[in-house]
């Protein structure tokens, strides 16, 4: 396990120990203990059904875990509601995308400013001096994130009614203009073709070197994972099967039955 | 033709009205605000203050509504808190309206959060219902009321709400200035004006942080607890904001009307104020204005259309009440059916059909 740099194990970022997650009788998550270095793409990978996306919603919050602990730059998440962590510096993606479908680009990315503005409904609605020099600013880092992801165009457009690609840049977009320390991306290029898939992995390697944010990748394209990601963890039916690198879970006879194996059964 | 516009600044491109034609549009609106009242007789200012004070209140509504998306079928309970309030303080503290109206608001804006305490767990048609109960809750006590003080105080003579509250002419006063004379020509500026500020309160919020995180409660309210919208506080800033403003729309009808009484706060308005935004355009601040002109100014050119017409049929005048019902409906069903984003669409697609003229297919 090694980041980037091929510096040897820092210290961890996030510490997930033991997360043990039932709905009724059903068993999602259990016993699943692994840590997130910073600075790194971390991705998680599984068949469909063995518990990405509960992972990742129990570190964003959205789902309380019955057993275990999760640990972010020293401070505990389970118990916080998602707006805490929110603050704490995690921002996501989610599968489906979940825009502002309403809104126009440039207001959903103004959202993601959300945590860093403090302005309320008053100084909003008076929208004078210090209100609005402060939306002017956020502005401006919204922009950056704009010429990011190369959506100049399409600012002012309502979000409903661009494509599908478009739309996961903007959801990626809206993560980013948090300026997050850890960024959780479930299946970002999950239906994309793959001149859009190459522009989204370039993305994502870009934050990653020039930010130095923490990327944690839910994704089903192998190739991709293999080849952007630092250390690979493996789930299936709710458990850890595999962790460590690229190489190394390729090698993992654990991996090969569980998933690569039945992929092309 | 415009090809487009270039802003050099992000305060130019962020500005509410960021193009001349807009603000050449407002400037003549503002003309005709101030030399409406001096050409206007009688008839028509009340009309248009009317309208004004719907249109506050449809704003209010549609904050809550039309932009965070909680339905609320308890608005005219909230509009009767600001009335009685400003109403109660009038008549028996003998306090100007300028600082009744205010107070009132805050009354209100206290009033609606605490009824909005039940959208934290409740959505759609179940919080409905629970601000139905706001509705009937308020109503209750504004009926009940003197009996409750009575029980309360042991005065069994005790009467403060009456079976309608009269305000007294004297408190229509503005920062010392009395109201005397001719009270539609008064009460248009106070209206008027009150109404300036709610658009540009409204407009504003809207375009800055406060008011995005409401409408990403509306579109998506799972992506705005994990962007870091705290639902909780919002949804009550929410339903605060517009019982403010709910409270705004009653306590100026308080007072321009003279006197007030439960009757004008029932449930029935509280769905026409639904209607108006429904009309009018959800989440748009100018549909609101659009819908509550439309619902007021439609009954009563029904029943000038009636009346001229009852000359040539006499026993049509017998049927009026029903023919206007029934055409109100008609109304409203063909708005749902032919355009449901409501009058504002309707103006947009209009703009659009002159804008690219005469090439406009």
């Amino acid at each position: 396990m090694a980041d980037r740099n091929g510096a040897s194990m820092p210290e961890a970022q996030m510490q997930i120990e033991g997360i043990g997650l039932s709905f009724g009788g059903v068993r999602a998550l259990s016993g699943i203990t692994f840590n997130i270095y910073p600075s790194t793409i971390q991705a998680i990978i599984g068949p469909n059904g063995a518990g990405k996306t509960s992972m990742l919603n129990c570190i964003s919050g959205l789902y309380k875990p019955q057993q275990g602990q999760i640990r972010f730059e020293g401070q505990n998440l389970i118990g916080r509601a998602p707006h805490e962590i929110a603050r704490l510096g995690i921002a996501r993606s989610f599968q489906n995308i979940e825009l502002f479908r309403h809104m126009t680009v440039v207001d959903n990315l103004m959202l993601g400013r959300h945590v860093h503005m403090r302005g309320g409904v008053l100084t909003g609605g008076l929208y004078w001096g210090p209100g609005q020099r402060e939306e002017i600013a956020h502005r401006e880092a919204v922009e950056q994130v704009i010429d990011l992801l190369e959506i100049q165009s399409i600012r002012k457009k309502t979000v409903g009614s661009l494509s599908y690609g478009l739309q996961k840049r903007v959801e990626l977009g809206r993560a980013l203009a948090m300026h997050p320390r850890l960024l959780l991306l479930d299946e970002p290029m999950a239906g994309m073709n793959s001149e859009e898939k190459e522009d989204m992995a370039r993305f994502i390697l870009d934050i990653s070197e020039e930010q130095r944010t923490t990327i944690v990748l839910i994704e089903h394209d192998m190739g991709v994972v293999m080849d952007i990601s630092d250390n690979v963890a493996v789930l299936e039916f709710g458990q850890l099967i595999a962790y460590g690198t690229p190489a190394e879970v390729k090698a993992n006879p654990a991996v090969i039955a569980a998933y690569l194996g039945q992929e092309h059964s | 033709m415009q090809s487009g516009t270039f802003h050099s600044t992000y305060a130019g491109d962020m500005a509410l009205r960021p193009y001349w034609p807009m603000r050449i549009r407002i400037i003549l609106i503002i003309a005709i605000m101030l030399l409406f009242p001096w050409f206007g007789n009688r008839y028509w200012l009340n009309l248009v203050n009317t309208i004004g004070i719907a249109a506050i209140g449809a704003i209010g509504l549609n904050i809550l509504v039309g932009f965070t998306g909680q339905i609320s079928i308890g608005h005219a309970g909230f509009m009767a808190v600001g009335a009685y309030t400003t109403g109660l303080l009038a008549a028996h503290a003998g306090l100007p309206m300028w600082i009744s109206i205010p107070i009132a608001c805050i009354v209100a804006a206290g009033v609606g959060a605490l009824f909005g305490m039940p959208s934290v767990r409740l959505k759609g048609l179940y919080l409905a219902i629970a601000t139905l109960a706001a509705q009937e809750i308020i109503i209750w006590f504004l009926t009940k009321g003197d009996k409750i003080v009575q029980m309360a105080t042991g005065d069994r003579r005790a009467v403060f709400f009456g079976e309608s509250l009269s305000i007294p002419p004297a408190a229509n006063n503005v920062f010392g200035i009395a109201l005397k004379g001719n009270n539609d020509f008064n009460f248009y500026w106070v209206i008027i004006t009150c109404l300036v500020l709610t658009v540009l309160f409204a407009s504003n919020l809207f375009r800055s942080r406060a008011g995005r995180a409401m409408v990403a409660i509306r579109d998506q309210d799972i992506a705005a607890q994990v962007i870091g919208v705290d639902l909780f506080k919002y949804k009550l800033l929410a339903f605060a904001t517009s019982s403010f403003i709910a409270g705004l729309a009653g306590a100026l009808m308080a007072h321009y009307r003279g006197i007030i009484s439960w009757e004008r706060f029932t449930i029935d308005i509280s769905i026409l104020y639904l209607s108006m935004i429904i009309i009018g355009g959800l989440g748009s601040v100018s549909g609101s204005i659009y819908g509550a002109a439309f619902m007021t100014i439609l009954p009563a050119l029904l029943s000038n259309i009636s009346r001229a017409a009852s000359g040539v049929m006499p026993a049509f005048a017998n049927y009026l009440p029903y023919i206007q019902q029934g055409a109100f409906g008609l109304a409203i069903i063909l708005f749902l059916i032919f355009e449901p984003e409501g009058i504002v669409k309707m103006w947009r697609n209009l703009k659009d059909y002159f804008r690219l003229w005469p090439f406009s297919y």
